[in-house]
């Protein structure tokens, strides 16, 4: 089982960005502690969905080829809480990407209002790393891939037929 | 217009600032990414990408930290030492980097030192005078 922290992609342009949903609800245990009395999202967990939001976006860029990891949190701000019942938007461009790693700016907003500001980097690990070995298969985007395949099929079809209407 | 060294030098200084997460007042010419700035592997890719944003241009990541790639060849590197035939190709890569007390003592874990902010200056300089 893979845990997917994010909920629907509704725009997904290969290669360039991508926007995705999140459904915060009081069904989440660690609500309940976090805090007692004063359920708000936890900002690593916000890392975490932008980080899933980013992720897929560089990787379906290489056709789910390369094994994607998170290496680096260039920069995240916060700028408010996110409750139970919200649902938050999370926007992933990608700024830089090559062979061997990408780079993407993100903002997290909740109606329209700013949340979060997360900047992250991915390094694709089979071209990093000094000719260490990983397995064969991709455990990124291997066995889990038919998830993150219908998480953006329906954005994707409409994201071309925009680019289709645009021509 | 062509830009001085002042302004590339600040330009540099900026984007390590960003990347590293150090102050600018340790952001030295002779500095050193690995010991003085703490970098890591990810954070030269962070740096290349940064750098291609900022003055324009591209950079293939071997061209500007070539040493990387040596280190992992046989044929350049034996009982932790650069070998003669890694040490000619690490002067062909680097020529922007005075590599002449590496060349005393080449031992690979000292390669780190060979990256400087002097170095990097020196390598945008001579892609803004080529292009």
């Amino acid at each position: 089982m893979r845990w997917i922290w994010i909920d629907k992609f509704v725009e997904f342009e290969s290669g360039r960005r991508a926007v995705s949903l999140k459904n915060v609800t009081l069904a989440e245990e660690h609500l309940h502690d976090h805090f007692p009395g004063f359920p708000v999202m936890p900002e690593c967990l916000m890392i975490e969905a932008m980080a899933q939001t980013a992720g897929i976006l560089v990787g379906q860029a290489k056709k789910f080829r390369e094994k994607v990891i998170l290496a680096k949190i260039k920069k995240a701000a916060f700028f408010d809480y996110v409750k139970p019942g919200d649902t938050i938007e999370l926007e992933a461009n990608i700024e830089s990407i090559a062979q061997e790693a990408a780079s993407t700016s993100g903002k997290i907003t909740c109606s329209d209002k700013l949340i979060a500001e997360i900047d992250l980097m991915f390094s694709h690990i089979d071209q990093n790393l000094a000719g260490k070995e990983f397995p064969e298969e991709n455990f990124v985007f291997g066995t889990g891939t038919s998830v993150f395949e219908s998480l953006i099929r329906d954005a994707l079809s409409e994201s071309g037929q925009k680019t289709e209407a645009n021509q | 217009m062509a830009m001085s060294r002042d302004e590339i030098f600040t330009q540099v200084q900026e984007v390590l600032v960003d990347a590293l997460g150090v102050d600018d007042d340790e952001v030295t010419t002779d500095a050193t990414l690995m010991g003085d700035l703490g970098a890591e592997s990810i954070d030269f890719l962070d740096i290349v990408f940064r750098l291609e944003k900022a003055f324009g241009i591209k950079i293939p990541r071997e061209e500007l930290f070539p040493a990387e790639s040596l280190m992992n060849n046989s044929e350049y590197v034996h009982n932790g030492k650069l070998t003669e035939k890694g040490m000619a190709e690490l002067r062909e890569k680097m020529p922007h980097t005075n590599l002449t007390s590496f060349e005393n003592d080449p031992d690979i874990n000292k390669l780190g030192d060979l990256f400087t902010v002097n170095a990097i200056i020196n390598y945008v300089e001579g892609k803004l005078n080529a292009a």
